[in-house]
C-alpha cells in the first residue's frame, strides 16, 4: 500500500463507507473491461460489491456517438451491498457523449475524470455540445478533473514499439489506474489478470502493465487531486469467494442440479440478448453431462428440449421476451405432455424488439398466462445475480419431481451484473434422484401420484411404449379424449399438480416486523433496491417492512396471511403493475404499485419515496 | 431388449388405438407397410420413437407400438432432434405432410437434413390441406381451385425431393402409397440409412384431392408415367419398357429404345458426391418426363448425434468427469477469515 509519507506533496486519504463509481465511454474504448477489473480488484480486497454494466445494443455505434456509450457502474463497500447504487460518486468520462448521457447521475460536488483529448470540435459536436463544457461552467457543481487520458497513455507506452492505435487502446487501463490510486486499491490483481490475458503478446501486455502504473502513478504524483478515499473491507460470512454474474450462476446452478437428480441436460437455445452468455458458458460443460444444441430458431430451441425431457434428460431452454413469445406454444405441449422443462428467461425491455440490452420485468404476465388454453406452469424468479443458482437448482428439482415446465425469470440486469459470491460445498446440496418406471404390469402414462404427478416412462425402456402428444388425453390411459367430462377433470387434475408445489416451497418469510404500516413486496432483480430501502426506512423508524417473493406460481401458502397484516402494500415492479394485477386478482387487497420501464433498474430513492407518499396516506 | 422369443409381426406394431383416418386414405397403406417393413428388419420396439407434427398424417404415431410423440405443427423434426440427441441409440422416426414439413415446419426440416441427423423423414405428400378440409397445399399445383382459393392459387409448388436435396440430404427418396413393393423397398433403404433419411410418399387424399396422383396409379398408365429408379441400371420404363431417359446437355429426354444406343441411356447412380444427378432426377415431372420412384441419393457422411457424442467424449477425455467443487472455484477467489 502507499503511504501518505511517500507522496511527494501532501494528499489527504477519506474514509468512507462505500463509493459509486462509473466509467463511461464509447463501445470500444474498453469500459466493460475496466468496469470488470476494478470489481475483481475491489472484491478481492474484501469489499462487498454490486455492478451494473450498461451497453448499447449497436456492437459499434458510429464512435464518439450518443448511441454508442458504454458503461459499467460498481458499488463497493465495507458494509453488505445490494444494489449498485443510485447515483455515482464518481464518473470517469472518456469522451463528450459519453459526460452527456451519464452527467445526470454523478451526484452534486462528485468526482467527474474526463479524458480532455477527445473533446475536440468533432466529437462535441457528436455528443450534441454546442460548445466545449469544460470551457464553460456548465460542470462547475462538480469536482473536474481533466485529464488528457490518451495523450498519457501514449506517452507511458512510447518505447515500446507499438502503432499509435495500439497505444492509445491502452487508455482504459491507464483510467483504471487512476481510479485505482484514487480509491486506494491495489495493482496486483489487473496485472497479474494483464500478463495472462497477454500471455502470447508480452508487448501488448508490458503496455498495459505500464499505462497501468502511469495512471496510478499520476494519481498520486500529480498536485490536481487533493484527497483519495479508502473502502475498508467489508464483513462478510467467513469463507472462499468469487465474483459471479447472474447467468454464471445460472448455468453452474443448472450443471448441479444435473448432478443432484442424475439426468443429463440437453441445453438447446437461440442466440438472443441478453440470454446468450448461458449459452456460452453451457458449452464449456459438455464433460459435465451437458448436451448444448444451438438451435435455428426459439421453436425449434423449446421443442428439442422437450425432446429431450420425453427421452429422459433435463430439457433447457432460454431466451428473452421475443424469443419466449414464440416459444409459447410448445410449452403448452409440455404442459399438456407432463415433462419435465425448464424455461429460462432473462427479461428485457419490450414489447416487441423493445431495448434487448435494458431490464425489465415484463415477461411475468407472458410466463403466468402467456398461453392458449388453461395452462398452468410454475414461475419462479432469481433475485440477484448469485440467487440464479439456487433458482435453477429449484426449478429443475420441481419440473422432475412435478413433471412440469418451470418458467425461470431473470433480467438482463441480474444476468449480466457481478456480485461477490460464497463459493458453496457439492456434498451441501440435497440430491433428489429421479426413479423412472420400469414395470409395464402396472404402468399407465397418465396415472398419477398422490402429488397428482404422473410417471417419467422413457424411451428404450421395454414394456413401456406409450404415445402421448398435445391432444386432450382421458385420464390414466392418455389415450386420445374429447370426452367433455373428461377434459374438465384433466384441467383441474393440471391446475392442481401445480397447486400442490406450495406444499414442496418454503412458506414466504418477511424481513423486519411481521406486521407494520407498510409492507414492500418485490419478486426477481428488484429484491436489492427494496431491501436496501427497507433498511433505509427502518433506520429512520418507519415500520416498514419487506416481502421479497421467490416463487410467483404458485404462491406459497402464507402469501394472503402476510398481506393482511400490514395497513398498505407497496408491489415494486419494474413493469406497470403485473404481480400487482395478480395480488389483487387473488387476494382481494387493494395493493398499491410502484412502476417503472426506464430500462434501468430502481433507484433506492424511487422505493423510499413510494414509501413516504403511501405511510402519509 | 427383445429376447430370441417368437419373431415380430407386423400385429406386434400395431398399437391398441382405432385408426381413425378416413375410409380409402392412403395412409392406410403406408400404415401398414411401414409395420411390415418394421416387423421384416425387426426392430426393438423399446427403442423406436415415433414423432409428428400436425395434420392428418401426424396421427401416425398413436398407432404404432412403439414410443411416439404427437407434438405440435410444423416441429416434428425438432422434437425428434432432441430425442436422438438424447438418446442416440434410439431409432427415430418422423412423420409428417406437404403442410406440415414444408409450409408452417419448412425451417424445422430444413435444418434436421442439414445437420444429417439419424432420423427417417417421411412425408405424406397429398397435395392438399385435409385434417382444415381441403385447402391448397405448398406442394398443390398452381390454378388449384379449393376451399380457400376459389379462383385458383396463385402459389407455385415447391417440390420437397429439389428441397431435400437442396439442402443437403443424404438420403432421398421417393415412393406411392398403393404401390407396395416399391414403397416397402424405400421404407426398408431408409431406415438402414445412417444420418437424415428423406422421403417424399405419394399419397392420396380421397377425400379432398381423390386421384392426385393418379397418373402414378393407374394400373393401364402408370407404368408410362413413372421410372423406377436401381442404383447402376439404365432408366428405362414404359408399359413394355421400350422408353428410356437420355441426358441432352443437362437436360433429360424421353427416347425410344429402338433408335437408342444403350450407352445413350441415362445411368442411374445415387452414391454420386455430387447430387446434380439427383436434383436433375427430382425436376422430372409428368406429363412431360415419367416420374423417379425409389432411391434418388444415397451417400455416407458424418452424422449430427455423432459428432456431438464425439466431442462429448473429446470433453470427458480431455477434463475428466466434471468435478462441481473445481467448477464452482473457477477462477479468482479469496478468502473472507
Amino acid at each position: 500500500m502507499t503511504t501518505i509519507a511517500t507522496n511527494p506533496i501532501e494528499k489527504r486519504t477519506e474514509n468512507r463507507s462505500s463509493a459509486t463509481i462509473r466509467f463511461a465511454g464509447d463501445s470500444g474504448d474498453g469500459m466493460q473491461l475496466a468496469g470488470s477489473q476494478f470489481t475483481n480488484t475491489s472484491a478481492l480486497f474484501g469489499n462487498d460489491v454490486s455492478t451494473l454494466p450498461e451497453f448499447p445494443a449497436e456492437i459499434r455505434a458510429p464512435a464518439g456517438t450518443l448511441a454508442g456509450v458504454s458503461g459499467f457502474q460498481i458499488n463497493f463497500s465495507s458494509e453488505d451491498i445490494f444494489t449498485p447504487g443510485d447515483r455515482v460518486d464518481a464518473l470517469i468520462a472518456m469522451n463528450p457523449a459519453a459526460l452527456k448521457t451519464n452527467l445526470r447521475d454523478l451526484v452534486e460536488g462528485g468526482i467527474l475524470i474526463v479524458n480532455s483529448d477527445e473533446f475536440n470540435i468533432a466529437n462535441l459536436a457528436k455528443a450534441k455540445y454546442p460548445t466545449n463544457p469544460l470551457e464553460t461552467d456548465e460542470l462547475s457543481r462538480y469536482q473536474v478533473y481533466a485529464v488528457p487520458i490518451a495523450t498519457h497513455t501514449v506517452e507511458a507506452v512510447k518505447d515500446l514499439g507499438l502503432s499509435a492505435k495500439e497505444a492509445e487502446r491502452c487508455k482504459n487501463i491507464y483510467s483504471l489506474g487512476l481510479v485505482y490510486w484514487l480509491y486506494d486499491r491495489p495493482l496486483e490483481a489487473t496485472i497479474n489478470w494483464i500478463k495472462s490475458k497477454f500471455a502470447k503478446n508480452d508487448q501488448i501486455a508490458q503496455a498495459n502493465i505500464r499505462a497501468l502504473q502511469a495512471g496510478f502513478h499520476f494519481g498520486e504524483t500529480a498536485e490536481i487531486f487533493p484527497v483519495r478515499f479508502r473502502i475498508e473491507r467489508a464483513k462478510l460470512p467467513t469463507g472462499k469467494y468469487r465474483n459471479i454474474t447472474g447467468n454464471q450462476a445460472t448455468a453452474m446452478g443448472l450443471i448441479t442440479a444435473s448432478r443432484l437428480c442424475g439426468k443429463p441436460i440437453v441445453y438447446a437455445s437461440y442466440p438472443i440478448t441478453p440470454a446468450s452468455d448461458i449459452l456460452h458458458q453451457l458449452s464449456h460443460y459438455k464433460h459435465f453431462d451437458v448436451k448444448t444444441i444451438q438451435a435455428e430458431d426459439e421453436i425449434a430451441a423449446v421443442c428439442m428440449a422437450i425432446g429431450a425431457s420425453f427421452t429422459g434428460a433435463i430439457g433447457v431452454t432460454a431466451s428473452a421476451g421475443p424469443g419466449i413469445a414464440l416459444k409459447q406454444e410448445a410449452v403448452g405441449l409440455g404442459v399438456m405432455t407432463e415433462l419435465p422443462l425448464i424455461i429460462i428467461d432473462v427479461q428485457r425491455a419490450g414489447p416487441s424488439t423493445g431495448m434487448p440490452t435494458k431490464p425489465e420485468q415484463t415477461d411475468l404476465w407472458q410466463a403466468m398466462l402467456g398461453r392458449n388454453g388453461e395452462c398452468p406452469v410454475a414461475v419462479v424468479a432469481a433475485a440477484s445475480p448469485s440467487d440464479c443458482f439456487q433458482t435453477a437448482i429449484d426449478a429443475v428439482r420441481i419440473a422432475v419431481q412435478y413433471m412440469t415446465p418451470v418458467f425461470v425469470l431473470s433480467d438482463g440486469f441480474t444476468g449480466n451484473s457481478a456480485e461477490p459470491w460464497r463459493i458453496p460445498k457439492a456434498a451441501d446440496f440435497a440430491p433428489f434422484p429421479v426413479i423412472h418406471p420400469a414395470d409395464p404390469t402396472v404402468f399407465q402414462p397418465y396415472a398419477r401420484d398422490e402429488r397428482g404427478v404422473r410417471p417419467w416412462a422413457i424411451p428404450g425402456t421395454p414394456g413401456l411404449e406409450h404415445r402421448i402428444g398435445g391432444i386432450e388425453k382421458a385420464d390414466i390411459t392418455g389415450n386420445i379424449s374429447y370426452d367433455p367430462e373428461n377434459h374438465q377433470h384433466m384441467v383441474n387434475l393440471r391446475a392442481a399438480k401445480i397447486d400442490n408445489i406450495a406444499r414442496e416451497i418454503p412458506p414466504q418469510d418477511v424481513y423486519g416486523d411481521a406486521s407494520g404500516d407498510v409492507l414492500l413486496v418485490s419478486w426477481g432483480g428488484t429484491f436489492g433496491a427494496v431491501r436496501t430501502a427497507c433498511d433505509t426506512a427502518r433506520k429512520r423508524g418507519q415500520r416498514v417492512s419487506h416481502m421479497h417473493m421467490r416463487w410467483l406460481n404458485p404462491f406459497p401458502s402464507n402469501v394472503g396471511d402476510v398481506l393482511k397484516r400490514f395497513k398498505h402494500v407497496v408491489i415494486c415492479e419494474l413493469n406497470m403493475g403485473q404481480l400487482q394485477l395478480l395480488i389483487r386478482g387473488r387476494f382481494l387487497i387493494n395493493a398499491h404499485g410502484l412502476h417503472k420501464v426506464q430500462g434501468r433498474p430502481f433507484m433506492v430513492s424511487e422505493v423510499l419515496a413510494k414509501v413516504d407518499e403511501v405511510s402519509r396516506g | 431388449m427383445t429376447t430370441a422369443s417368437a419373431p415380430l409381426t407386423p400385429k406386434d406394431l400395431k398399437s391398441d388405438q382405432e385408426v381413425r383416418w378416413c375410409p380409402g386414405c392412403g395412409d392406410y397403406s403406408i400404415l401398414a407397410q411401414t409395420q411390415k417393413v418394421l416387423a421384416d428388419i425387426g426392430i426393438d420396439r423399446a427403442n423406436t420413437v415415433f414423432v409428428s407434427g400436425i395434420g392428418c398424417s401426424s396421427r401416425f404415431p398413436y398407432y404404432m407400438n412403439t414410443y411416439g410423440f404427437h407434438s405440435i405443427h410444423g416441429r416434428a423434426p425438432a422434437i425428434a432432434t432432441g430425442v436422438k440427441c438424447a438418446n442416440p441409440q434410439l431409432d427415430v422416426w418422423v412423420v409428417t405432410g406437404d403442410g406440415d414439413g414444408l409450409s408452417i415446419g419448412a425451417g424445422q426440416l430444413l435444418h434436421a437434413i442439414r445437420r444429417n441427423i439419424s432420423l427417417k423423414i417421411l412425408l405424406f405428400n397429398n397435395r392438399i390441406y385435409g385434417l382444415t378440409k381441403g385447402q391448397y397445399s405448398p406442394t398443390s399445383e398452381q390454378g388449384k381451385r379449393t376451399a380457400s382459393t376459389p379462383l385458383g392459387s396463385i402459389d407455385p409448388p415447391v417440390n420437397p425431393l429439389s428441397f431435400a436435396l437442396g439442402v443437403g440430404a443424404t438420403f432421398v427418396g421417393r415412393a406411392i402409397d398403393v404401390d407396395i413393393k416399391s414403397l416397402q423397398l424405400v421404407l426398408k433403404r431408409a431406415a438402414a440409412h445412417r444420418g437424415t433419411a428423406f422421403v417424399e410418399i405419394y399419397q392420396d387424399c380421397n377425400v379432398y384431392n381423390h386421384k392426385a396422383f393418379e397418373f402414378a396409379t393407374d394400373r393401364n398408365t402408370k407404368e408410362d408415367h413413372i421410372v423406377y429408379l436401381e442404383h447402376g441400371k439404365p432408366l428405362i420404363f414404359g408399359k413394355d419398357r421400350k422408353k428410356g431417359v437420355r441426358l441432352n446437355g443437362f437436360t433429360p429426354e424421353v427416347v425410344d429404345l429402338a433408335g437408342t444406343p444403350a450407352d445413350d441411356l441415362l445411368i442411374h447412380d445415387e452414391s454420386a458426391h455430387s447430387p446434380a444427378l439427383a436434383f436433375l432426377l427430382a425436376q422430372m415431372k409428368f406429363p412431360s418426363m415419367p416420374e423417379p420412384m425409389g432411391v434418388l441419393r444415397c451417400v455416407e457422411s458424418t452424422t449430427y448425434e455423432h459428432m456431438l457424442e464425439d466431442q462429448m467424449a473429446t470433453a470427458r477425455r480431455q477434463s475428466g468427469a466434471g468435478d462441481l467443487d473445481k467448477l464452482f472455484s473457477q477462477g479468482d477467489t479469496w478468502e473472507v477469515e
